[in-house]
């Protein structure tokens, strides 16, 4: 009888055992823009590597706010590269843990096909009610639409059509709904398969705003998982960045 | 500086104040005429239309924010009557908050009244009635003034409620300075963007308002009830 107990323990052992070494979990919290991509990725992941992502989707100044106070996430995929910057430098994240994973694409687009140019004249013209754009305070989209306003020149006549979500998500449902005519959004969120869903569009080109940088961080949290590890290095595997970029983005 | 002092502000706390006041007199003129009807009614139609007054208190904030953007926008039945009068489409405005705002804070007024009216109960309209009392003179000279408790708290509630309203306004607002950024959601934008520091005089300030006003409609709730019999 005691015997048994005792085969019975030590099987449990090294099943637990085996279970921590070779497949564990990791915790991930991911920019809302980023969802679409996640999705696959974590799908692949744990069919290649046996290991777990659990995604948290959600803004990053929120994430920002809950990981400074004791949120248990292990990787940080910020919307922007400065909130990474800013976890290393408190300490909250692993140090030269972070780098850039994604460079996002910035998109004019309307739900009414013709509507939009592909040079985005219609920014001249203004023959619109409403422009969406996502909160240039906290929204890097936000401040790239800002930027190309600036450099075409618009951005002093558009002002009092503008509309702004809290987030690029948000900026999206006011477009998607038609309540704003037009809007600038991220290219990920209109764009599947290399070619646009629905609406109009104007992709930005690179050259009228800074670079949107979207950085990944180890957070301590995470700093011994093997699971964390395994899935940055993933990020960066030419598999997953062909799937990145077929959602629109750059790397 | 002191951020109290912070132009935005001030801003958002005047278009707070506005939304709040104007959504809590509009309520009233809407709640008393229904929360009458279902305090007095057999209908059959009591039931259902009591549940769809109670709905926004058990309904996300998104879902009435989601629907409203749907239906204020130009494909929506708001939307296309909104246009059919030549005003547009009302979100991201002002109105459209005032829409959202009545809708959002409709149970808060309705259900305190209308539990002054079934309180009252039936006798009171009758007597009113041997008297020769029209029923519209009664409804005012009678029913009005009995009420007058429910009329307070329901006042008291729908401004609050609106003042504390974040989902709604965050997703049919469209936070525009100066026309559809209230508090709530300037507290919001604070934490997003980690200005801490404005974070917490505003939503410190709102916490404070909060619990000066319950503490206010309980010993006022007190007062009204130890002199009512």
């Amino acid at each position: 009888m005691h015997n048994v107990i005792k085969s019975i323990g030590l099987a449990i052992g090294i099943v637990l055992l085996g279970s921590t070494s070779f497949a564990a979990e990791v915790s991930v919290a991911v920019a809302a823009n980023f969802t679409a991509p996640m999705q696959k990725i974590a799908q692949t992941f744990e069919q290649d590597t046996g290991h777990k992502a659990v995604l948290a989707f959600g803004s990053t100044g929120n994430f920002y706010a809950q990981i400074k106070n004791g949120a248990p996430f292990q990787i940080l995929l910020a919307a922007d590269d400065e909130t990474p910057a800013r976890i290393e430098k408190e300490g909250l994240g692993v140090t030269n843990s972070r780098f850039t994973y994604a460079t996002g694409k910035l998109v004019l687009w309307s739900k009414k096909t013709g509507l939009v140019d592909d040079k985005g004249d219609i920014l001249r013209g203004g023959t619109f009610e409403r422009l969406a754009i996502a909160n240039p305070k906290l929204a890097p989209y936000g401040a790239a639409a800002m930027e190309t306003m600036s450099k075409l020149g618009v951005l002093q006549s558009l002002q009092p059509k503008f509309v702004q979500g809290e987030n690029i998500s948000q900026t999206y449902q006011f477009i998607a709904t038609e309540n704003a005519q037009l809007g600038f959004v991220a290219l990920s969120q209109v764009f599947a398969d290399g070619r646009l869903k629905e609406g109009s569009a104007w992709i930005v080109p690179a050259n009228l705003h800074q670079a949107i940088q979207q950085d990944a961080v180890l957070l301590n949290n995470g700093k011994d998982n093997p699971a964390a590890a395994a899935l940055l290095t993933y990020l960066r595997t030419d598999k997953v960045k062909a799937l990145i970029r077929s959602f629109g983005y750059d790397l | 500086m002191n951020p109290l002092l912070d132009v935005d502000a001030l801003s958002a706390i005047r278009l707070t104040l506005e939304l709040a006041s104007l959504t809590t007199v509009l309520l009233l003129l809407v709640a008393t005429p229904l929360a009458w009807w279902l305090a007095r009614t057999t209908s059959w139609w009591r039931g259902p239309v009591g549940a769809i007054v109670a709905l926004p208190l058990v309904l996300p904030p998104t879902v009435l924010g989601f629907y409203m953007l749907i239906a204020l926008g130009p494909q929506g039945p708001m939307g296309q009557i909104t246009q059919a009068l030549g005003w547009g489409t009302l979100s991201f405005t002002f109105y459209g908050l005032l829409i959202g705002s009545i809708i959002y804070s409709l149970p808060f007024a309705v259900q305190p009244i209308q539990h002054a009216f079934e309180a009252m109960g039936e006798r009171p309209m009758e007597v009113a009635a041997t008297l020769r009392a029209t029923p519209l003179d009664a409804f005012f000279s009678v029913a009005l003034p009995l009420a007058r408790p429910g009329f307070i708290t329901a006042a008291i509630l729908s401004f609050a409620h609106t003042v504390g309203e974040f989902g709604v306004v965050l997703m049919i607002g469209g936070n525009i300075p100066g026309k559809t950024r209230v508090v709530s959601t300037q507290i919001y934008g604070h934490v997003e963007a980690m200005e801490y520091t404005q974070a917490h005089w505003l939503a410190g300030g709102m916490l404070v308002f909060s619990f000066v006003v319950l503490l206010g409609l309980n010993l006022l709730n007190r007062k009204t009830t130890r002199v009512m019999p």
